[in-house]
């Protein structure tokens, strides 16, 4: 134990940096641990609130689990789930009111789902898993790394939803630029209703486990 | 372990940090917020106008374009006028009339004013009528503007705070509000018909009724259906006011 306290990590070291890196694939939240599927769905209609939304649940996630950590040895543990309601409510409420005061435009672009970040279940299972048992600076990063993780899966689906279901790229028309709706293209638009987010996510785990074999689980 | 005294301390002490931390901050943040959303309402209204005015500029091009400000009550009387920065009648500005409360005084049977942007364009007299209802999660809000026969559509916009993006929140693009440009309320009979948003487009219409109809927007059908409840809700308010001054 004293030696362990003694030996102090770099603040990047691999065990750190791994921290930022495995939530990215190996265990991400969305297609691993298939988390926070439900926000998954309903933000990523377009490029843009997906990539702000994975912004913000980023910071959620990494200041929050850092919070939880510095505070990890004074919560009852009879209380803990109120205290990591508590922390992540008013941290949500701070990005709201943030967002605004001074980005007008993209708040009410993203409208309900700031608030809705309440309800992700990736935060409150990373304060659970992470943020309760582990130092303030390595919960930091679990936190980034697995906000990132999530986005990264936001970003993907949204890509795919907005291109195939709207024919544009950050509301810029592609498809129409390149000419392709005079071939006789037509959107699908079924790519902007929910369940196709679902299906995307689908492949994207299946794309995800033939090219890392050893995700898939023994029979 | 920790003791009932221990848990009920920290939860009090935790709850008040809380609280005066949202607090301070929304104190902090409420000029900026409350400047933000006048902003953002003068923009909606210079928006019917087809004017894209910057935060920066939008009280400015307010000023050069909207002459008169005027409430309407229940009855289609005019009860204030705010003309070139001057009250000639009434002494609350028509720009600061909360329409929801407005509304909801509205549906209860209560008497109730509306508000009325009257803009000069180069020479010509448009008519903005600020709209609100409700969407799907939330509200829905928007500003149409009249030709000076206060029949044709000249520009309309939408907007929303909670709808689904990608699905209902298309209401707030181009696409969808330039499609109002042309209507007509009235039909030749002088009959008010509003502007209804069709599922399955307007070509499902009759010819003669398309040009009291614009196409709804796939996978929003609820939010299309505010579209039209909010149009008729808001616009009927004018009717008498309209037959009362303006005549054909």
């Amino acid at each position: 134990m004293s030696a362990e306290i003694k030996e102090k990590d770099p603040l990047f070291s691999l065990k750190n940096r791994k921290l930022l890196t495995v939530p990215l694939n190996r265990e991400n939240p969305i297609t691993m641990q298939v988390l926070g599927i439900c926000s998954a769905l309903a933000v990523t209609a377009k490029l843009e609130p997906a990539v702000v939304m994975a912004i913000s649940v980023t910071f959620v996630t990494g200041v929050g689990n850092l919070v939880i950590s510095l505070l990890r040895k004074s919560i009852a543990p009879r209380i803990r789930i109120i205290v990591q309601l508590t922390v992540i409510a008013t941290l949500v409420i701070l990005v709201d009111q943030f967002l605004k005061a001074y980005a007008f435009d993209v708040s009410k672009q993203l409208s309900v789902f700031v608030g809705l970040i309440i309800t992700n279940c990736i935060i409150m299972g990373r304060f659970e898993a992470f943020g309760m048992a582990n130092k303030p600076w390595p919960s930091f990063l679990d936190g980034i790394g697995n906000g990132l993780g999530y986005g990264i899966i936001l970003i993907i689906v949204s890509f795919f939803r907005e291109l195939l279901g709207s024919g544009t790229l950050w509301g810029y028309p592609v498809l129409e630029k390149i000419g392709l709706y005079r071939l006789g293209y037509e959107n699908n638009g079924m790519m902007i209703l929910p369940p196709m987010a679902l299906i995307v996510v689908g492949i994207i785990i299946w794309v995800q486990r033939s090219r890392v074999r050893d995700l898939i689980e023994d029979k | 372990m920790f003791s009932n005294r221990y848990i009920f301390i920290y939860s009090t002490v935790m709850v008040i940090i809380v609280a005066v931390l949202l607090s301070l901050t929304a104190m902090l943040l409420q000029p900026r917020q409350e400047k933000n959303m006048t902003i953002a309402k003068i923009q909606g209204i210079l928006a019917a106008l087809n004017m894209n005015a910057t935060p920066e500029n939008a009280e400015e091009l307010y000023q050069q374009y909207i002459t008169t400000e005027l409430a309407v009550d229940q009855n289609g009387q005019v009860t204030t006028i705010y003309k070139d920065g001057k009250f000639e009648m009434g002494e609350v500005r028509p720009f600061t009339i909360d329409l929801k409360k407005e509304l909801y005084n509205k549906k209860m049977g209560s008497p109730f004013v509306v508000p009325l942007y009257i803009a000069e364009v180069n020479g010509d007299t448009l008519y903005i009528v600020p709209l609100r209802g409700t969407g799907l999660w939330g509200p829905v809000y928007g500003n149409i503007a009249f030709e000076s026969n206060f029949n044709e559509i000249a520009g309309a916009y939408f907007t929303h705070d909670k709808e689904t993006p990608g699905l209902g929140a298309e209401i707030s693009t181009k696409e969808f509000s330039s499609q109002f440009i042309g209507k007509k309320i009235f039909n030749d009979a002088g009959n008010f018909v509003s502007v209804k948003v069709v599922k399955g487009g307007i070509s499902t219409l009759a010819t003669g009724q398309q040009i009291h109809g614009v196409d709804a927007i796939s996978g929003g059908t609820i939010t299309s259906n505010a579209v039209s409840e909010m149009l008729k809700n808001c616009l009927e308010n004018y009717i008498v006011y309209i037959h009362n001054t303006i005549t054909i």
